[in-house]
């Protein structure tokens, strides 16, 4: 009987857990939703701020946040995806790989406004990269590296090594056994990361306050090198800056709400694409 | 029965680290004829027969002295392409282990990375391939169906289909039943008396009557020493060294 009544207690307590977790979700998303869709229009996503950013719409940062999100992840994918490959196949066991590894999980603490003053320093200030979407998609992309490191080297792992040792017996090479079986099983999981990182990024500030954001611009980025509006940074000015504080909060939920569904749509399309990717071998 | 020794281990020895794995094997392995290894678990059958197509290599901090030919031709050799050995010496492992993919990919996996792109070809080896593993009639109309849907034993079969596919000589099987029902274990051991009319072949295996149902020729490993090598009849009718006799009577093991 005790034992019944204990477990029943602990799936109660479980079930709580999620319940609460699940009524914080839900609660953000009907608080920004409800506010924000009020000023959704089409005017406000196909056209820029006006009047002081009290009308208008805000085109240029969902466009801007596009390109700085897809700009890191072009730049942190192939080059997260080498760095996982190297660590998990070809590497040797070994103290200096540990160490590697340790550093690159410290990379995924690293407080993010540190990216920003790092992508000032080095992209903006040294390679003279200037205040552009190439700075701030390279300090993006640093931020999203070690999550992309890392999910891709739990993919990698997951895959059973008697696949890899079928592959090699069959006389394939290492590298034709990681480009043909090893790459297309772990896409799922590697798939995964990106969705992650893409959520992470889009969102940032800090590493594009100084690298990428500019506060209002006319029009849109006419290349890598110029400055952009970013939806974060947007909702930061909007709550903090300019002189009509009432009209301007309205249009700040607005923008959340863009991001919100920016990032769960992109999210859906990856989750989608790796529903796919898994069916069509189960 | 021909008596040609395609593949002969001289004075080899293995270590984990510093653990000696085996102990100067010497043994001959005939061509087109079936060797089965046994022993019990931990002696070195599965770590031998995993040298002859240096699959050994994948595991770090390993060391080996000692000669493997194959067909007169040290493999050990630095000079030598361990890919050239693995296309000659195929390998079909204790977990049925097909590739993600398709039945179709599975098979045409490991002629595509030698290199050969005529499609004409490759459908043709791949109905072959089928045919000779004894699984073409199940699977001729699901070739695009992913290979994870076939059953246990089918998946195994696929993967003897799989290493046929390729210039194999020599098929290395590592206890290929352990996983598999009674049926489909019948299956694979009717399968591998057929294969022999073509290919050398040597088996691990945990189970007695499984040797002395398939084999030509038995090793018995113990602690990593070949103690007894022999016609698989007479290693069960009358072994040489007590120890093979306590051990194929169930005295232990």
């Amino acid at each position: 009987m005790r034992a019944k009544l204990t477990q029943k207690l602990g799936f109660f307590l479980l079930f709580f857990c999620i319940a609460a977790t699940l009524l914080c979700l839900g609660s953000i998303i009907y608080f920004i939703a409800s506010r924000g869709i009020k000023v959704i229009s089409w005017e406000f996503l196909t056209q820029g701020p006006r009047m002081s950013m009290t009308q208008g719409g805000v085109a240029p940062a969902i466009v801007g946040t596009l390109y700085l999100t897809l700009g890191a992840i072009i730049f942190a994918l192939p080059l997260g995806l080498a760095c996982a490959i190297y660590l998990c196949e070809y590497s040797p066991k070994g103290f200096v790989v540990n160490i590697i590894r340790i550093s690159i999980n410290n990379l995924a603490g690293v407080p993010s406004v540190v990216f920003g003053l790092f992508g000032l320093a080095v992209f903006v200030k040294f390679f003279g990269f200037g205040v552009s979407i190439l700075s701030g998609s390279l300090a993006l992309g640093i931020l999203a590296l070690p999550l992309i490191i890392s999910s891709a080297q739990e993919a990698l792992l997951a895959i059973p090594q008697s696949i890899r040792e079928a592959s090699l017996s069959l006389g394939a090479t290492r590298w034709e056994t990681i480009k043909n079986i090893v790459l297309p099983t772990a896409l799922p999981g590697i798939l995964t990361g990106v969705i992650l990182s893409i959520g992470r990024v889009a969102g940032e500030t800090a590493p594009i306050l100084f690298t990428a954001a500019a506060f209002y611009l006319r029009g849109y980025p006419k290349s890598i090198f110029s400055e952009v509006m970013a939806l974060p940074y947007h909702i930061y000015a909007l709550m903090t800056e300019g002189t009509h504080p009432d009209k301007q909060t309205a249009i700040a939920y607005g923008c959340s709400l863009i991001l919100l569904a920016m990032v769960l749509f992109i999210s859906a399309t990856a989750i989608f694409i790796r529903q796919k990717q898994k069916g069509a071998h189960v | 029965m021909s008596n040609r020794i395609k593949v002969k281990a001289e004075d080899v020895n293995f270590f984990y680290a510093k653990t000696q794995a085996l102990k100067d094997i010497n043994l001959d392995i005939l061509e087109k004829q079936v060797t089965a290894i046994i022993g019990p678990s931990g002696c070195g059958k599965s770590t031998f027969i995993r040298l002859l197509n240096r699959m050994d290599e994948l595991v770090p901090n390993t060391s080996l002295t000692g000669k493997i030919f194959l067909d007169g031709e040290d493999i050990l050799e630095s000079k030598i392409d361990v890919v050239d050995i693995r296309k000659q010496v195929g390998m079909v492992f204790q977990k049925p282990n097909p590739f993600p993919k398709t039945i179709f990919e599975n098979i045409s996996y490991g002629i595509k990375v030698n290199g050969i792109r005529d499609k004409e070809f490759i459908c043709q080896k791949v109905e072959e391939s089928l045919k000779k593993a004894a699984l073409w009639n199940e699977v001729r109309d699901r070739l695009c169906d992913s290979a994870l849907k076939l059953s246990g034993g089918q998946q195994q079969r696929l993967c003897i289909a799989r290493s046929l596919a390729v210039e194999t000589q020599v098929i290395l099987f590592d206890e290929p039943c352990a996983s598999l029902d009674p049926i489909s274990t019948a299956k694979i051991e009717e399968l591998i008396l057929e294969l022999k009319k073509e290919y050398t072949i040597v088996i691990v295996t945990h189970n007695m009557q499984q040797a002395a149902r398939v084999s030509d020729h038995t090793a018995f490993f113990l602690m990593g020493e070949l103690i007894e090598v022999g016609k698989t009849q007479d290693i069960f009718t009358k072994p040489k060294d007590p120890r093979t006799e306590a051990y194929i009577t169930g005295r232990f093991g």
